[in-house]
């Protein structure tokens, strides 16, 4: 975990309220790994006076890139920023995706701008028989590969409107891929909006496939002091909340409650 | 330059009753964890103190998520005290602090008397603890759950309780949600207090306007940030003039600037709370500050620049 000030060296619209940021940090990029985020200070002084957590979408050298759709004051303000600009950001933190064995077929499950830590995973993993599903609601929302840079990554889209891709959910995609793999061994790595997650987490537990959900929520710290990212863990667990920037953000779907969650 | 005194390092050191500190900069309870959290992005050895996240007698899972929200210039949080209970703190939290160079003071609170009791008396004679703070904004279970530190009376019986079961110095932290924190102050004085810490978090809400429902789980939560520190620099100040027992004072505190106004107001230490999860080293850089403010001015000790407000 480090602490600096570092550089913008893009920021640029990809999608509809969609940007795409690269930012200078060397010892930040060495221990970059898919599923962990950093916490970014959009601007210095007291207003927003809190950090916002972004996952990493990938690392080039010594920049890492992250993916971010603008959805208040903090990513409003980020998306303004150009490049040679300066930014503390604290990372990378939590725990990431834990790949799957060579002999288990990856699913990756994106919803939204959960896509940004799966296409981190996508290019990590490097696997030839990987699935990559990334769910939108419109087209307007869909983010391109080829402008983040990235070839030879083509998730299947698809879109709530049918505007692009597959007409409806990214869930419904899931499915029929596992009804096309009834004998092989599969795991699911997801990450997206949480009732979207909800959904994939119930399929996974109900076919019995290990399934690696990354969450979403609001942190004050990012370190596991201010205990304020909360999530119920499975109420067979020994402790009854977990939380998201220490123990996650990256979950076994198993250990959380679903039902509260 | 050529002012000699600009060369002599300043005097940090403060005394709060039986308590002495090598500088007057503390973390607040439950914005530093148990310390060790930030171990790794800052020293904590160089502070005058740590207040560790408050403790209960047996352990706290909190309340149900969203417990924080950001708001303008602060945040709100309703955590719900969680925390890892007594026993845990003794067995895998305190041996780590214990190592540290700097005081812990121990924050605690119980849901009944006796369970304040309880938590001071388990941490009776234990060494590597400088001193107990003790949160009384919690609610009282017995009477109906309001907060322990809203009635004068109620608050002395935990401190009188505290200081029974206790070989430590005891601070106590006030709660700015009440009419009149004098009368609190007063009554905690009389009943033995050594230091008295204030302001708590204000109470306060914020409402999600499509789902019309509160933004936390909690319904309510405590407020702290910059937002809050003009009224807690008035409360303090309006404690200092009351009582006789030396103060804490914090809320809000950002930089050395905001720490200094609480100095000058007559608080003989400073806790840094909601500032940390901004950046993790500002406490170390508002104490630079501070040194470097005094050293600025030839100012030899930083006593002399506490309560030296002029009305």
């Amino acid at each position: 975990m480090i602490e600096e000030s570092t550089e913008v060296v893009f920021n640029k619209r990809v999608a509809r309220n969609t940007f795409f940021m690269g930012f200078r940090s060397a010892p930040m990029a060495d221990t970059s790994k898919p599923g962990r985020f950093v916490m970014m200070q959009v601007r210095s002084g007291i207003d927003p006076l809190l950090r916002r957590p972004f996952s990493i979408c990938g690392v080039n050298g010594d920049v890492l890139l992250i993916l971010y759709r603008v959805v208040g004051r903090g990513t409003a303000i980020l998306s303004e920023k150009k490049p040679g600009d300066f930014m503390q950001v604290l990372g990378p933190l939590g725990r990431g995706f834990e790949p799957p064995g060579e002999a288990v077929q990856p699913i990756l499950v994106a919803g939204g701008m959960g896509i940004a830590p799966l296409i981190f995973l996508s290019l990590k993993l490097a696997r030839k028989d990987q699935y990559f599903l990334a769910g939108y609601g419109v087209s307007s929302e869909v983010v391109s590969l080829d402008q983040l840079g990235i070839v030879g990554l083509s998730p299947a889209i698809a879109t709530e409107d049918g505007s692009e891709g597959h007409h409806g959910r990214v869930t419904k995609l899931l499915e029929s891929v596992l009804s096309t793999m009834k004998e092989k061994s599969s795991a699911i790595f997801t990450c997206g909006p949480l009732p979207m997650l909800k959904a994939v987490a119930q399929i996974a537990i109900g076919q019995n496939i290990p399934c690696q959900v990354s969450l979403e929520s609001n942190m004050a710290c990012g370190v596991g002091a201010c205990q304020g990212c909360a999530v119920k863990k499975a109420p067979e667990s020994n402790k009854p909340y977990a939380h998201v920037c220490q123990d996650g953000p990256v979950f076994d779907a198993k250990t959380l409650d679903w039902e509260v969650i | 330059m050529n002012n000699p005194d600009l060369l002599v390092q300043p005097d940090l050191s403060v005394q709060l009753g039986p308590l002495g500190l090598k500088n007057p900069v503390l973390t607040a309870s439950g914005t530093f964890g148990y310390g060790r959290e930030f171990a790794s992005l800052m020293d904590p050895n160089l502070l005058g103190g740590i207040v560790v996240k408050g403790i209960s007698l047996k352990p706290m899972a909190g309340n149900p998520p969203p417990r924080i929200v950001e708001t303008p210039c602060g945040m709100l949080n309703a955590i719900g005290l969680a925390n890892v209970g007594l026993e845990s703190f003794l067995s895998e939290k305190l041996p780590w602090l214990r190592k540290l160079d700097t005081r812990v003071i121990v924050n605690i609170y119980g849901h009944t008397l006796d369970e304040y009791g309880a938590v001071a008396a388990g941490l009776k004679g234990v060494s590597g603890i400088a001193a107990l703070e003790v949160n009384i904004s919690c609610p009282n279970v017995e009477q109906g759950g309001m907060a322990f530190g809203t009635d004068p009376a109620v608050a002395a019986r935990v401190t009188e309780r505290v200081l029974k079961e206790t070989d430590k110095p005891v601070i106590v932290k006030l709660s700015p949600n009440v009419t009149d924190i004098r009368a609190i102050a007063r009554a905690v004085e009389h009943a033995g207090a050594h230091a008295l810490s204030l302001i708590n978090t204000l109470t306060g809400m914020t409402i999600d306007i499509e789902k019309r429902t509160s933004k936390l789980a909690n319904g309510s939560g405590g407020l702290s940030g910059p937002a809050i520190r003009p009224v807690a620099l008035h409360m303090v100040h309006q404690v200092v003039k009351t009582v006789n027992i030396p103060v804490i004072g914090m809320g809000g505190i950002l930089e050395a600037r905001d720490a200094l106004e609480f100095l000058i107001a007559g608080a003989q230490a400073v806790q840094v709370g909601t500032a940390n999860f901004a950046n993790p080293r500002v406490s170390l850089d508002i104490l630079e500050g501070i040194e470097n403010f005094l050293k600025d001015r030839g100012i030899q000790s930083v006593k002399d620049i506490i309560g030296s407000l002029k009305s």
